[in-house]
């Protein structure tokens, strides 16, 4: 079983959600990922989001592409990339790791050397932004030979036709952009995603997270109210810009306010 | 006409296709029907023609450079004139189109990406003639280097928005541009300046392109009564090349070559000819040829010619590539100075930097065929631009 299954099915008997904390590998210097991710889990973290650095990520809002713009400073590569993966391995086994990109990195190393190297370094699924289900057939070949959970988003424009496509292709879960924007854009309605969520259930039976736009812990306890996952990632960007200079309070500052997330969304009765 | 690329989905072989964040596929599709709709309705066709008469002053002639040719000693070479329709360059022909589209559509804003600040002042001039709101994103290296375009775009009553995050040039106003139209995709139609994107731009920036290949087709035909030996244009992201081309791709005999902006040199790395030096990857929303790290990180390009600095090129053009329809070249920033002087000198036409790329190879080309051939070059702008850049590279203040 993928260790996102196994995760998600931990959480659904334990009556809780999954918090889902984004970060960008390498940002804003690559000796500090690897710690923070373990911090991250140690603050209440159940599957971690990692960023792979794009040079165009065009659906990002300020936060993520400064951060992108930092982590390529360091020239990191998604070698580099992997390479965290595969130490933050050494010393945790269990928490899931979903890779989110752009595709023109995934193409360049070619998808079958990607998935082979993603699964080989402990990664489980993958978020390509930019690739939506019509364009996937090798890539989602080489994902199923390798056994790497490919996460694909829906969005508000999503239709009941497109939900099916996603339905017959996503492994792991399935990510809805909560609003019509970019990532760390204005707050998400609550009331809207628990309708169009209800919408996707119809025909998506994998657990739904929910991100873009979550940034406080009401929201994300709103959030947790109705979906699966609650993925969080321009707030805690934007905290680790602010200490780009003082990476050791990053390892405090950033996990404290997962943990801030991770009670609020304690405090939802969950209505199984 | 035999060939019929793209098919359904937006691919030319490998190229092309739908490369986008799923919040903009719904749009795409809405786009793409409404396209496929107007583009067969007389209505809307009838439309288009009129303002490109009225609006635009088509059709351009098509000019025998007669001077120039003797000077060269060789083929007899035809311009394209798109450098006189109005706004100054072939970009208004597809912004009038667009513009009509959004009409259709019911859409009240219009956004739109630029570089040199071209396809800026052209979607903020159909725009104003069509009582659109009109937002341009365009990075702040540009802003600097194009002032008079962007003051331009503002008199004609747009919004200029500096894009200040990665090159701070042409690819970053363009994802800039994506990230609004993902925001206010409801209202907004996003006007896209090239034949790249996600489908079904390519093909429709092409055939609203096309008029200029249709134009010459039918010029030639009544200077020489015969098919050109040749056609010449510059290739950026490729408009004006594709809408040259298009009409005449079932013609075998006709040879179709597209000139990238070799910068430096191409073995100096600094360039802008990701189809002569380039490889395949994926960029805004298309698969196609690309300048990029080994590792998959776009990189920064490099011409004197602001209008052909793009990393990507259009998905049709990777395919007549690999087809061997179409032949690319590169000219270096020089070469294309040197062409400039030389039409404004010997044909009292100045043209674009970007256009004189294409003559720059013209130059090349025609000495080494006879005087019986004829080769069809787009003039796809006029130069005036680019005066205070020329002057600058030869150390004179203006």
């Amino acid at each position: 079983m993928s260790r996102l299954k196994s995760r998600f099915d931990a959480l659904k008997t334990a009556g809780r959600k999954a918090l889902i904390p984004f970060v960008t590998a390498g940002d804003p210097q690559p000796q500090i990922t690897v710690p923070l991710m373990h911090e991250l889990v140690k603050a209440g973290a159940d599957v971690l989001e990692l960023g792979i650095p794009f040079s165009d990520p065009m659906a990002e809002g300020p936060a993520i592409q400064r951060a992108c713009e930092r982590a390529l400073m360091h020239h990191i590569t998604l070698t580099n990339v992997l390479d965290m993966v595969r130490q933050f391995r050494e010393t945790d086994s269990d928490t899931p790791v979903v890779l989110m990109g752009y595709l023109n990195p995934i193409e360049a190393m070619g998808y079958e050397t990607f998935a082979e190297h993603a699964v080989a370094a402990g990664a489980d699924g993958v978020i390509t932004v930019d690739l939506p289900p019509e364009e996937a057939d090798d890539y989602l070949a080489a994902f199923n030979r390798h056994g790497l959970d490919p996460v694909f988003l829906l969005a508000p424009t999503s239709t009941p036709e497109r939900i099916r496509r996603v339905a017959e292709v996503a492994g792991g879960f399935v990510y809805y952009v909560s609003l019509k924007g970019v990532t760390g854009a204005s707050n998400l309605d609550p009331v809207e995603v628990e309708a169009k969520l209800a919408e996707i259930r119809k025909q998506v039976s994998l657990p739904l997270g929910v991100g873009f736009g979550i940034k406080s812990p009401e929201i994300a306890a709103a959030v947790a109210n109705v979906a699966d996952a609650v993925v969080v990632g321009s707030a805690l960007v934007n905290r680790i810009a602010e200490l780009a200079d003082t990476p050791e309070e990053i390892l405090k500052t950033v996990p404290a306010f997962v943990a801030s997330l991770r009670d609020a969304m304690d405090q939802v009765e969950v209505n199984a | 006409m035999s060939y019929a690329l793209p098919d359904a989905r937006g691919h030319f072989g490998v190229y092309g296709g739908m490369f986008v964040a799923e919040t903009l596929m719904q749009p795409l599709t809405e786009l793409r029907e409404a396209y496929e709709r107007y583009r067969a309705d007389p209505d809307f066709l009838r439309e288009f023609e009129r303002d490109l008469k009225l609006f635009v002053g088509r059709p351009s002639p098509l000019y025998p450079a007669e001077r120039w040719s003797d000077e060269l000693g060789g083929a007899r070479i035809y311009l394209k004139r798109e450098d006189l329709n109005h706004t100054g360059a072939h970009k208004i022909n597809n912004t009038v189109g667009q513009a009509l589209l959004a009409k259709r559509m019911g859409k009240t804003r219009i956004i739109a990406e630029t570089g040199a600040g071209q396809h800026g002042v052209a979607s903020a001039t159909v725009a104003a003639r069509f009582g659109l709101e009109c937002i341009v994103y365009m990075g702040t290296e540009d802003i600097e280097r194009q002032a008079i375009n962007v003051y331009r775009m503002k008199l004609l009553g747009a919004e200029v928005r500096p894009v200040s995050s990665g090159s701070k040039t042409l690819k970053d106003a363009l994802n800039e541009a994506m990230r609004d139209w993902v925001t206010n995709v409801d209202d907004t139609f996003y006007i896209i300046g090239t034949v790249a994107g996600p489908h079904p731009y390519p093909a429709m920036v092409r055939d609203f392109q096309s008029v200029i290949g249709i134009e010459a087709r039918e010029q030639i035909f009544e200077a020489e009564g015969r098919l050109p030996d040749a056609l010449v244009a510059c290739v950026g992201g490729g408009s004006n090349a594709m809408g040259l081309f298009y009409p005449f791709i079932d013609d075998e005999s006709v040879q179709l070559i597209g000139v990238e902006a070799g910068g430096d040199g191409i073995e100096t790395g600094r360039h802008a000819a990701p189809l002569c030096a380039g490889k395949t990857g994926v960029l805004h929303g298309n698969r196609t040829y690309l300048m990029e790290t080994a590792d998959g990180q776009i990189i920064e390009t490099h011409s004197v010619s602001a209008g052909l600095d793009y990393p990507g090129v259009g998905p049709e053009h990777a395919w007549l590539k690999d087809s061997g329809r179409a032949q690319y070249v590169s000219i270096t920033d020089d070469e294309a100075l040197q062409a400039f002087h030389e039409l404004s000198r010997t044909e009292g036409i100045m043209p674009a930097l970007e256009s004189s790329h294409a003559l720059a190879y013209v130059k090349k080309l025609a000495p080494q065929m006879g005087r019986d051939k004829v080769i069809v070059v787009n003039l796809s702008g006029r130069g005036d631009k680019d005066v205070h850049t020329v002057a600058a590279r030869e150390g004179i203040s203006l």
